[in-house]
């Protein structure tokens, strides 16, 4: 993989060299120094939340909640045991920048997290990887060798008072597993089904105890806004919308990979970056945010910025900041149908409309794909879709139906013809 | 049932948690213990996870074998069927199909003479269709045997690769 | 309190409730599958959605935690249409079968759909195919298809049965509801999913098929197995029992059974009923009618009473029989000059009954027991005694409560322990006595119990710990404790241990009717209410100085005593064996000389008094089988015959009303021992027979019950012996052994187990691979092969 532009996480890392994982080479480019700037000057918890509550740092994972604010809804005075979680289950199709932190600079996550439970009052924290990454995974644990000797994770830190250990643990293929609280139960060696929320993860999370999860990214900004200060991380970014932000650019680009630039970037930018569109084809439709978020036609795209305002506005979200790029090849209700077969397959299966009406939604789009749909059928899967959106647990159903609905919304002309006409207005190729 | 080797690994995974949240190991163990019976099962049946080894695992954890068994059935990576000496999953996601994820199955389904979800008559290769692999810019992209993620695999690089696991 | 409104209603609630808590409290229905109030929530089936103001969208009224000022609205339109939606969605792969469906009539599912379904389907793809299970024999998971995911029965078994053995396999719509891989479901309580499966997934097996719900009458009982006193309905077509189904009663079973209170009634329609009176000479047994047979009752007493005396007759009467027949035993055996009267049939402790000061009970409520912060369970083989008392103790452990345990194996119990001393049969008393001494110390008490052969273990010391510093305490002596030789040891010692701690003591009453038994005089000592009576023979006295004649009233001695062995060599040298059954078992044709048939709880009038004294009346639910009678009846006519006073009774409520006329039930409850001595010394090395009763053989209508005989708690018994003590024997895991009690010599399968104490050798009870054995508490020997 590559990191073809570089921000906050990324700077001076030389990803081409084998050895720039190593906490040699992150020491050397000035990592553990955040930390060590909060134990020598025993820097208050209060006073590390602000500053990063100041960078304007909002969840890499999707979501975009701003967590300064989600760090100070830990219970400060909880007695017992609180811990730190980090999502690094990436499995959102059009999603691959966690996997490039764990490789090439994974000491930035572990900083992180240590800054997180020392801000938080946590005594341990464990990092939740995807499953088919385990070459990752198998990384991050000599990477957290490397730590503890180094006397970042342990008892008595730095020969402080403050002690706090962290762990990998390892997904083994469950998209669902990104969702938080599933992520949770899988942590506690059970399926990963989501929990009804309330309690929310800050008062009741793993082992039912306080806890704080945030994305791989987010934790990996940490060292830099605490090291930097958070106005320098806002600086990098735009107003609400602090930082760099790791953009993964996949499909008819000429260089997929990841792009660490600053929020508010044009997307037209960015897909020059990403050297355009290959084979010089026509750009026909954009997936701004991972596959959950809506499409978006490329025409639209072109004139946007990529943050978290900007997307929302034109009807889609940001997400995880995973840009998946289609030429006019493409048929959009194959896309669709290869997404909803997704779904289907991942749904966790114990909500009633999810685990129904993913399949369902499924069936009716492969029979329009093959050529068997009916009359009445686009509007069946909108109102099925209605059915499941906002009805379960997690947002699983909504992912599901996000995608139906704009794809059936902006290219209802190609899944029209093919209800008529039994084949594809486009003389389909996947690449 | 399992080795000393296996079972010193999963009480490394063991160590990670609480003692009272054993249960939290149990991905951990299944994956170590269905990584023993591929590397030294002698036929399909002898590769995946079966439930004798489920029961072992839970046991040994110290929880109900149906919720070892849940989780074995749950996690899509888990074998539960009958699996070749090679396992290779191919990613044909969207983003992946936009870059030849589905020409690759078909490619290294031609070559092995086997659909998706099939194995090899001489028991050699499982070839499976697998979701994100969270690794969209190396496409396409195919996981070996659960654990080893092989990027960029044009047919030139999936002809050199099943020449190597031959 | 929160101020919420539902549905324009308002009302205040507690803070912490839920929506679906509030609607309840508002008389408000809304939608549901998968939540229950005794089970954790799951919020997955979302039928339960309703419009919440200034929520964006409807919110699962089981899950949703009610805030002060809330509005709620079940059947807004949005409200309506999400719920029309989620039926929607629960209907698509569900099969159309409800005309073969055994839910059908009785199906949530089936019934909501009429409220919120549609009457035709938009679903035009392939439904599902989920292929059936096999969960043993008695619930029946044949037709998967049906499942509608709501966990019920998975959260069931985790939460209430204390082990999973259910779970949810895979995910999104291929997710199947299952035991693990080739494993049936024992839970001993594991009928209640059939009753939580909101639709025909689950079914009973041994009911399924046999009718239809509407064809069903519903009639009120009591179960008649253990001490709990289960609240039944029990479900009657053609005059025979169908079914069986709990009443709810949240002091005694909440609203579940345990699966002998709910499928024994298989016993009820067995072939080996006995339909007419039987009367055996030549050698040979001959039907007769009832004034034939009476008339050779008759003769056979007086022919004693003329030839031996009254006193070489006794009578051994079931504490399973209903109160008011052990009230007219008694009164009739009492009234012809026989004082040999008893229904502790397994009890070997022949003091006790002349030390009680009352009947012997629980000490408090069931309720109570549960809420106890620290409780003492002393010798009982907890699931099989009384499975619901069981699991009623587990969730007293999940809500804070500390149980400890001594008892001579380490049973599943499926809960986390405070403290457990286990320790051979021998040294049970020893064991309490090391708690009351630590507890003596630990309040600077005194005892009259001589305490210097016991050393405070720190298991002991824990325990002691634990009773002292609960503000409720309790303290049960189970089965095992009562039926064991030194139950008067370990009451007194229980007695001083409560007084010395505050704590409540008592029995957990293993048969239905235990309490019911010393309440009515069915009691060699005290009489009705405790009325003076000359004081006879105990059971176990009965059988160890053979009688010339003996009164049986619904048991069977070889499996129903103490000493089976025994028991039968009694009967086998009398002159005469009267027989008061429901069956013609094969002992009893062996030993009787007179069978009258008698009807069992389902076909008669009665009572029972439970474990805390509560006294359950109930009325036949079928017509007595063949020329059956109840024993009641049996036993007016005989005092009639026998020209004895009193004996005018025209109805069951008549007998009943007699009995209560004497006294209050309350004061009689009673475990107060008017001797406190106790050798407390630890018994020796021997091995002694750990001869607890098997669930499914504890009396005789469960031991025909076909379907519980199917199950592996029925299996036949093996010997279990501590590794160590195996391993000192020179015996393998798994061979083939011989034990011996006195005469009989029985094979079994060795297995060893850690969880059994050193010294102890179980060898069950009542089970015919082993009544010809001796004493359940006895030395016993071990045999090569």
């Amino acid at each position: 993989m590559a990191i073809f532009v570089k921000g906050v996480i990324f700077e001076g890392v030389d990803t081409t060299a084998p050895d720039c994982w190593h906490i040699d080479a992150y020491m050397a480019r000035g990592g553990y120094q955040a930390l060590k700037k909060i134990l020598d000057n025993k820097m208050p918890q209060e006073d590390v939340i602000a500053e990063v509550k100041n960078s304007g740092l909002r969840g890499r994972g999707g979501a975009g909640f701003p967590t300064g604010l989600k760090w100070s809804f830990m219970p400060r005075s909880f007695p017992g045991d609180k811990y730190v979680v980090c999502n690094t289950d990436e499995g959102e199709p059009g999603t691959f920048k966690d996997r490039d932190i764990l490789l090439y600079n994974p000491h930035a996550l572990i900083e992180g997290m240590i800054i997180a439970g020392y801000a938080m009052g946590c005594k341990a924290g464990y990092n939740y990887i995807h499953g088919e990454i385990f070459e990752a995974y198998e990384l991050f644990e000599a990477a957290l060798d490397e730590a503890r000797k180094a006397g970042f994770l342990g008892q008595n830190i730095l020969g402080t008072d403050f002690s706090f250990d962290l762990f990998a643990h390892h997904g083994y293929g469950a998209y669902i597993c990104g969702e938080e609280t599933a992520l949770l139960e899988s942590l506690e060696g059970k399926k990963g089904q989501p929990r009804f929320k309330p309690p929310f993860p800050a008062s009741f999370g793993l082992y039912g105890k306080p806890t704080t999860i945030n994305n791989t990214e987010s934790f990996a900004s940490v060292p830099f806004i605490i090291r930097d200060g958070g106005q320098k991380f806002l600086e990098a970014g735009k107003p609400n919308n602090g930082g760099t932000k790791l953009f993964s650019i996949s499909g008819h680009v000429n260089r997929p990979g990841n792009y660490e630039i600053p929020l508010g970037t044009p997307f037209a930018t960015l897909l020059e970056m990403a050297g355009g569109m290959k084979d010089g084809k026509k750009l026909k439709a954009v997936i701004p945010g991972g596959s959950s978020a809506p499409v978006l036609p490329g025409e639209v795209m072109m004139e946007l910025t990529m943050d978290y305002d900007s997307i929302a506005k034109a009807g889609s979200m940001l997400g995880s900041g995973a840009v998946i790029v289609m030429n006019e090849d493409v048929c959009m209700v194959k896309a669709l149908e290869r997404l909803a077969y997704f779904y289907h397959e991942e749904s966790c299966g114990q909500c009633t409309p999810c685990r129904e009406g993913t399949g369902w939604l499924y069936k009716v789009i492969h029979r329009i794909a093959n050529g068997e749909g009916r009359e009445g059928d686009l509007e069946l899967l909108e109102s099925v879709g209605n059915n499941m959106a906002g009805r379960t647990i997690c947002a699983l159903a909504d992912a599901a139906v996000f995608p139906v609905r704009s794809f059936t919304k902006h290219f209802r002309h190609e899944f029209e013809h093919l209800i008529e006409h039994k084949k594809s207005l486009v003389d389909h190729k996947w690449c | 049932m399992l080795s000393a080797e296996s079972l010193a690994k999963i009480d490394r995974e063991l160590a990670k948690y609480p003692a009272d949240q054993a249960r939290s190991a149990v991905m951990g163990a299944l994956r170590i213990a269905l990584t023993e019976r591929r590397e030294k099962g002698a036929t399909p049946e002898e590769r995946c996870l079966n439930s004798e080894v489920i029961e072992f695992v839970a046991n040994y954890i110290g929880i109900a074998p149906v919720a070892a068994y849940e989780v074995a059935t749950f996690y899509n990576m888990y074998d539960m069927k009958p699996v070749g000496k090679h396992k290779i999953t191919v990613c044909t996601n969207l983003p992946c199909a936009l870059r030849g994820g589905m020409n690759a199955a078909e490619y290294i389904g031609k070559k092995l003479g086997i659909h998706l979800g099939e194995t090899t008559a001489d028991g050699k290769f499982t070839l499976l269709e697998g979701e994100c692999m969270g690794a969209c810019g190396d496409a396409p992209v195919l996981l070996v045997n659960n654990h080893s993620m092989c990027s960029f695999m044009t047919p030139e690089a999936i002809d050199k690769k099943l020449a190597e696991l031959e | 309190m929160l101020e919420i409104e539902i549905d324009g209603k308002k009302l205040t609630v507690n803070q912490g409730s839920t929506v679906m808590d509030a609607a309840h409290a508002a008389g408000t229905y809304i939608p549901h599958f998968c939540y229950h109030k005794k089970l954790s929530i799951a919020a997955n089936c979302r039928m339960c959605l309703v419009e919440v103001e200034k929520a964006p969208k409807p919110l699962p009224a089981c899950a949703t935690p009610v805030t002060d000022g809330m509005k709620v609205y079940t059947a807004s339109p949005l409200a309506k249409k999400a719920q029309a939606g989620v039926m929607e969605f629960l209907l698509i792969n569900h099969p159309l079968d409800c005309p073969i469906c055994d839910q059908g009539g009785e199906c949530q599912l089936q019934d909501l759909a009429v409220g919120y379904g549609n009457s035709a389907s938009r679903y035009q793809e392939e439904k599902r195919v989920v292929v059936g299970k096999d969960m043993g024999p008695l619930v029946s998971a044949e037709e998967m298809s049906r499942c509608i995911h709501c966990t019920r029965c998975v959260r069931f078994t985790e939460e209430i049965g204390g082990f999973q053995e259910i779970g949810m396999a895979n995910r999104s719509e291929f997710s199947e509801i299952m035991p693990f891989l080739g494993k049936t479901v024992d839970s001993e309580i594991s009928g209640n999913v059939i009753d939580l499966c909101p639709v025909g997934a689950l079914t009973s097996k041994p009911f399924r098929y046999s009718t239809r719900a509407w064809e069903l009458s519903r009639r009120k009982s009591v179960s008649p197995h253990d001490g709990l006193g289960a609240n039944l309905i029990v479900q009657v077509k053609q005059n025979e029992v169908m079914r069986v189904l709990p009443l709810e009663n949240e002091a005694i079973n909440e609203c579940w059974l345990s699966d002998r209170d709910r499928f024994a009634y298989e016993g009820l329609n067995s072939a080996e009923r006995l339909q007419k009176p039987m009367i055996k000479f030549d050698g040979k047994w001959h039907e007769t009618d009832w004034q034939t047979a009476l008339e050779y009752v008759v003769k056979g007493l007086n022919g004693v009473s003329a030839d031996h005396g009254k006193d070489a007759i006794g009578f051994l009467l079931s504490p399973h029989s209903t109160t008011e027949e052990l009230y007219l035993a008694q009164k009739l055996a009492r009234a012809f000059g026989v004082n040999n009267v008893d229904a502790a049939l397994r009890r070997s402790d022949t003091r006790v009954a002349k030390q009680q000061q009352g009947a012997l009970w629980l000490g408090s409520s069931i309720v109570e027991l549960a809420a106890s912060k620290s409780i003492l369970v002393v010798g009982a083989t907890q699931r099989s005694e009384q499975p619901l008392l069981a699991s009623r103790l587990r969730q007293s452990v999940k809500k804070g409560s500390q149980l400890n345990v001594i008892h001579v194996a380490d049973d599943e119990l499926f809960t986390s322990l405070n403290a457990k001393l286990i320790v051979a049969p021998q040294q049970l008393v020893n064991a309490l006595a090391q708690v009351l001494k630590a507890v003596v110390t630990a309040k600077a008490g005194e005892t009259a119990i001589d305490l210097a052969a016991a050393n405070v273990s720190a298991e002991a010391q824990a325990i002691a710990d634990s009773l002292c510093a609960a503000d409720s305490a309790s303290i049960v002596l189970g089965n095992v404790a009562q039926n064991h030789p030194a139950f008067s040891e370990l009451l007194a010692l229980a007695q001083e241990i409560a007084r010395l701690t505050g704590a409540r003591f008592g029995i957990a009453a293993a048969a239905a009717n235990t309490v019911g038994a010393d309440v009515a005089g069915a009691n060699p000592v005290r009489g009705a209410f405790g009325q003076n009576v000359t004081a006879g023979l105990s059971a176990a006295e009965m059988l160890a100085a053979p009688r010339k004649a003996y009164v049986l009233l619904n048991n069977e001695v070889e499996a129903d005593s103490y000493n089976g062995q025994q028991a039968v060599a009694a009967m086998k040298q009398a002159a005469t064996v009267i027989a008061l059954t429901a069956y013609k078992g094969a002992g009893l044709l062996d030993y009787a000389d007179v069978l009258l048939p008698i009807a069992p709880f389902s076909e008669t009038a009665g009572s029972f008094i439970n474990m805390e004294g509560k006294l359950q009346s109930f009325n036949g639910v079928v017509r007595p089988l063949g020329e059956t009678r109840p024993a009641w009846k049996v036993l007016r006519v005989l005092g009639n015959m026998l020209s004895l006073n009193g004996f005018e009774q025209n109805s069951c409520e008549e007998v009943r009303a007699e009995l209560l006329a004497l006294g209050d039930i309350a004061a009689q409850l009673n475990n107060g021992q008017s001797v406190l001595a106790a050798n407390v010394a630890a018994g020796n090395g021997e091995l002694v027979r750990v001869g607890d009763v098997p669930l499914y053989h504890a009396d005789p209508i469960c031991r025909r019950a076909d379907s519980l005989q199917q199950t592996a708690a029925a299996a036949v018994p093996q010997l279990q012996l501590n590794p160590a003590d195996a391993e000192r024997l020179g015996l393998q895991d798994g061979q083939a052994v011989t034990v011996a009690q006195g005469a009989a010599e029985v094979s079994l399968q060795l297995r060893t187990d850690a969880a059994l104490a050193q010294g102890a050798a179980r060898v069950a009870a009542a089970h015919p691979a082993t009544v010809a054995l001796g004493g359940l508490f006895e030395p016993i020997q071990i045999k090569r092969g």
